[in-house]
């Protein structure tokens, strides 16, 4: 059962002589319940793809299918009870003024949830929260606390599939550790299906099953994790991306 | 024995605020000789303000103590702002993590790099030019003369990390403080900056301290470390030695690290012990 | 003497229990911040003195401001009990100035009312929804803008009378364009957030972004804003009436007086001067309130 399904995506910003291409000709598909990883250096065009996915990019060609539904200029409400995406920056992600208890209510209001109350308290036992965070301020959090949050608000509708899009990019090395642990738990408890996208092969070959490697908008290779770990690629370029991440690690 | 290059002993940083007084740095001690000193800590730890007072960068109200802080011998916990301006630059630099934001952005990467030789030594301005030139040629720029007049936005952040090593290096500093150096660089750029660091340092015989939150990436590069908790130096070893490590904590980072060639189920959670931060510094003076 | 204590700890508890506990926490932690600037709480001092000053007015005034007495014209400050003296038509000056500040403040109070919140409108809508709204809106914009204040009260005194009103009309009317401007400003940066889009991708409406979302960042910046203008709005209703143009007489408007004590200034110096020496403390609290203000609620509190 594919769950997502691109075909020949294009994304491209501004017109003319002052067009850049981000994304060129990508397709893949995403079965339900897989975790897709999608890794490259900044400028390659990942992010560009969860977000064309979810609609926050103008300009495209090509086909998308969510859920057997093809994807047209606007997303509706049922796609976005069924999509979600988890940010990279924690600190940019919550409303500065708003409690996390607000953050949550307005998400149960806006998909016409109704027993709020049990359903926050559920969800901040699911990611790994209390009770006594629930009337916070995000700046009452830490990094990983605000994440944390943010995966809840992205649970909130019980979603199948969910976009993250360097979801431990910004924070410390064992707090990375903790939020990973979370999101495979989730994903195995709940039967989501992932795309993630990281500039890191550690943290991708973690999770993910299957990775497309992307370099200046297009995919170079789609490679199983197992190859990866055994640092067997075929394209030069991923050759190049495990060097280099081997050589800064262990 | 020689002299070392810096000796802080006992360093504390102290901020005031209004729910009382915050301790950032703890107690730290150690000593920088021609090597490559690795300072490892999370965000919160006080590794970066250890560096920045050093160079007595620390605004008030924040407050430096400490029983002991020299470069070469000289003190330089009193010493007036005026020889500090001195030191800044001339005997003792820093690299920052973004170059987007450490690099003046309405100033052309040439005058930025003359302003900082000239305030250092006195050359004219097309002596200082030369050896800007010669300086971006070492930091391997490729046609330097025309990056010479292009402005901060119009390098990618790779180039822009090199100019900003070549602009620290230019008035012949002793010692360089390089803070997350690579943090804000794509993979593959890291290496190569990583590579130039290690040339001009090792060239020049000069005591880099570097610091990181990536215990891996220091590992490779420095030939001691040390490790911070909250304030604390918590381990101190040489880097060959780094998986032989004794304290929890460094035990604790290294397991945290997803390895893509040894893959696990599950991640190894670190356990903050709160005995830790109570736990005195260790000195890493030698 | 525990329970309040045991409240200021429940205050600055960072465990909010509720959603009336985390509100009132963070009002709290704002006014600690606010009270630590003794400047601002100067200013505030003085702005409440003024407020009870002119709420009991009736109380505190020894005579009816507008009682002429023509044998007590020009009476020097302290004498028979008049403290700030008479005018040339030998009206209570301290009367007439606790009177006044009624009138200054309601001013300040219409002119609050009226000119940020039609900029804060003008503004964000035109930041958030860009293209042609944008463009047709912030021309709009520099229109009012280019209107010089002072001219725009003599047209509409010219066409509508001369009165309060219609001074306070002239001036909401070119005091909101700077609003609109600041708060466009902010909605263009904040509307590329992720908390933005987070919630955009949780089927929120422009109506609920721009209202629940992007107003309560924008109001900071205009409540200080607001605050900084009121002094420069007192001293224009002030000229507005110095040139006969706003409050009308026998009205004991600040600025009105000052035109009055022109013809004796030399010789019966407090006529004009204690009225323009209102006019300077409430500009002055003002500004002060607002300096405090902007301490307060300038968004260092939107970082770590």
């Amino acid at each position: 059962m594919t769950a997502i399904s691109v075909q020949n995506l294009n994304v491209w910003f501004g017109v003319g002589a002052a067009r850049s291409d981000a994304v060129l000709d990508v397709s893949f598909d995403v079965a339900k319940g897989e975790i897709f990883g999608l890794v490259g250096e900044s400028g390659s065009g990942k992010s560009t793809i969860l977000r064309a996915l979810v609609g926050l990019v103008p300009t495209w060609s090509g086909t998308m299918q969510v859920a057997g539904e093809t994807l047209g200029k606007k997303r509706s409400q049922a796609f976005f009870g069924n999509v979600q995406m988890v940010f990279q920056d924690p600190y940019a992600s919550l409303h500065p003024r708003h409690t996390v208890d607000r953050v949550l209510s307005e998400v149960m209001q806006l998909h016409g949830i109704k027993d709020v109350d049990d359903r926050i308290a559920q969800l901040l036992d699911d990611v790994g929260l209390g009770a006594s965070f629930r009337f916070r301020y995000p700046h009452q959090l830490s990094g990983g606390q605000r994440q944390r949050v943010a995966i809840a608000r992205a649970l909130a509708p019980t979603p199948t599939i969910l976009l993250l899009d360097e979801p431990t990019s910004a924070l410390d090395v064992s707090v990375q550790a903790e939020i990973l642990n979370l999101l495979a738990d989730l994903q195995r408890d709940q039967g989501l299906t992932y795309i993630m996208v990281s500039h890191d092969l550690g943290v991708v070959g973690h999770l993910c099953k299957r990775i497309a490697v992307m370099n200046n908008g297009e995919f170079v290779e789609v490679l199983g994790v197992d190859a990866m770990r055994r640092l067997e690629a075929s394209h030069p370029y991923t050759k190049h991306l495990l060097e280099s991440s081997v050589q800064s690690v262990g | 024995m020689s002299q070392p290059l810096i000796d802080v002993e006992n360093l504390w940083v102290r901020f005031g605020g209004r729910s009382g007084v915050f301790d950032a740095v703890r107690g730290v001690s150690f000593t920088l000789g021609q090597e490559r000193l690795g300072i490892v800590g999370e965000s919160g730890s006080g590794k970066s303000i250890t560096g920045r007072a050093l160079l007595r960068l620390i605004q008030p109200p924040g407050i430096v103590e400490a029983d002991q802080m020299a470069l070469q011998g000289e003190d330089i916990l009193h010493a007036s702002e005026a020889r500090m301006r001195q030191l800044r630059g001339g005997r003792i630099s820093m690299i920052m993590q973004d170059p987007k934001f450490s690099l003046n952005p309405v100033m052309s990467v040439g005058q930025q790099m003359t302003e900082a030789l000239r305030a250092h030594e006195s050359v004219s301005k097309s002596q200082a030019r030369i050896q800007t030139i010669k300086m971006l040629d070492e930091v391997a720029i490729r046609d330097p003369e025309r990056v010479f007049d292009l402005y901060p936005h119009e390098v990618s952040g790779g180039m822009g990390q090199r100019i900003m090593i070549a602009m620290m290096l230019l008035p012949n500093p002793e010692i360089l403080i390089a803070d997350e150096p690579t943090s804000a660089l794509d993979v593959s750029v890291q290496i190569q900056v990583l590579d130039i660091m290690d040339k001009l340092v090792r060239d020049r015989g000069m005591g880099l301290i570097f610091i990181s939150h990536d215990l891996n990436l220091v590992a490779k590069f420095c030939d001691r470390i040390v490790i911070m908790y909250a304030g604390r130096i918590v381990e101190t070893c040489k880097a060959s030695e780094l998986r032989q490590a004794k304290h929890p904590y460094t035990l604790g980072l290294l397991n945290s690290v997803p390895n893509l060639e040894y893959p696990r189920d599950r991640l190894d959670v670190l356990k903050r012990d709160p005995a830790w931060r109570d736990a005195p510094s260790v000195s890493a003076r030698q | 003497m525990s329970d309040t204590q045991n409240l200021r700890e429940w205050l600055l508890s960072d465990q909010p229990s509720s959603r009336r506990h985390a509100v009132l926490s963070s009002w709290y932690i704002g006014w600690l911040r606010f009270r630590s600037n003794t400047l601002a709480m100067v200013g505030l001092g003085v702005l409440i003195f003024l407020i009870l000053a002119a709420i009991f007015a009736p109380l505190l005034a020894t005579d009816d401001p507008f009682a002429q007495d023509l044998g007590q014209r020009l009476l020097r400050p302290g004498t028979d009990g008049h403290i700030f003296g008479t005018d040339g038509l030998g009206r209570d000056i301290y009367s007439r100035i606790l009177y006044g500040a009624r009138i200054s403040l309601y001013i300040v109070l219409l002119v609050m009312m009226v000119a940020p919140l039609l900029g804060l409108i003008v503004g964000t809508v035109a930041g958030y929804a860009g293209g042609w709204i944008d463009i047709i809106l912030m021309r709009i914009t520099d229109i009012f803008l280019a209107f010089p204040r002072l001219i725009l009260a003599l047209a509409f005194v010219a066409a509508l009378g001369a009165g309060i009103e219609n001074a306070v009309l002239a001036i909401s009317l070119t005091a909101w364009p700077p609003y609109a401007r600041i708060a466009r400003a902010e909605t263009l940066t904040i509307r590329n957030s992720d908390y933005i889009h987070a919630i955009w991708l949780q089927g929120a409406g422009p109506l609920r972004i721009v209202t629940r979302h992007i107003w309560p960042l924008c109001i900071s910046s205009l409540v200080v804003r607001v605050t900084l203008d009121m002094a420069g709005i007192i001293l224009t209703a002030a000229g507005l009436g110095f040139l006969g143009l706003g409050a009308q007489p026998p009205s004991p408007e600040w600025g009105a007086m000052i035109s009055d004590g022109r013809a004796y200034i030399l010789d019966s110096w407090w006529v004009a001067t204690i009225p323009g020496l209102a006019i300077f403390s409430i500009s002055l609290a003002f500004n002060l309130l607002g300096d405090g203000l902007r301490d307060v609620l300038d968004p260092k509190d939107s970082g770590s």
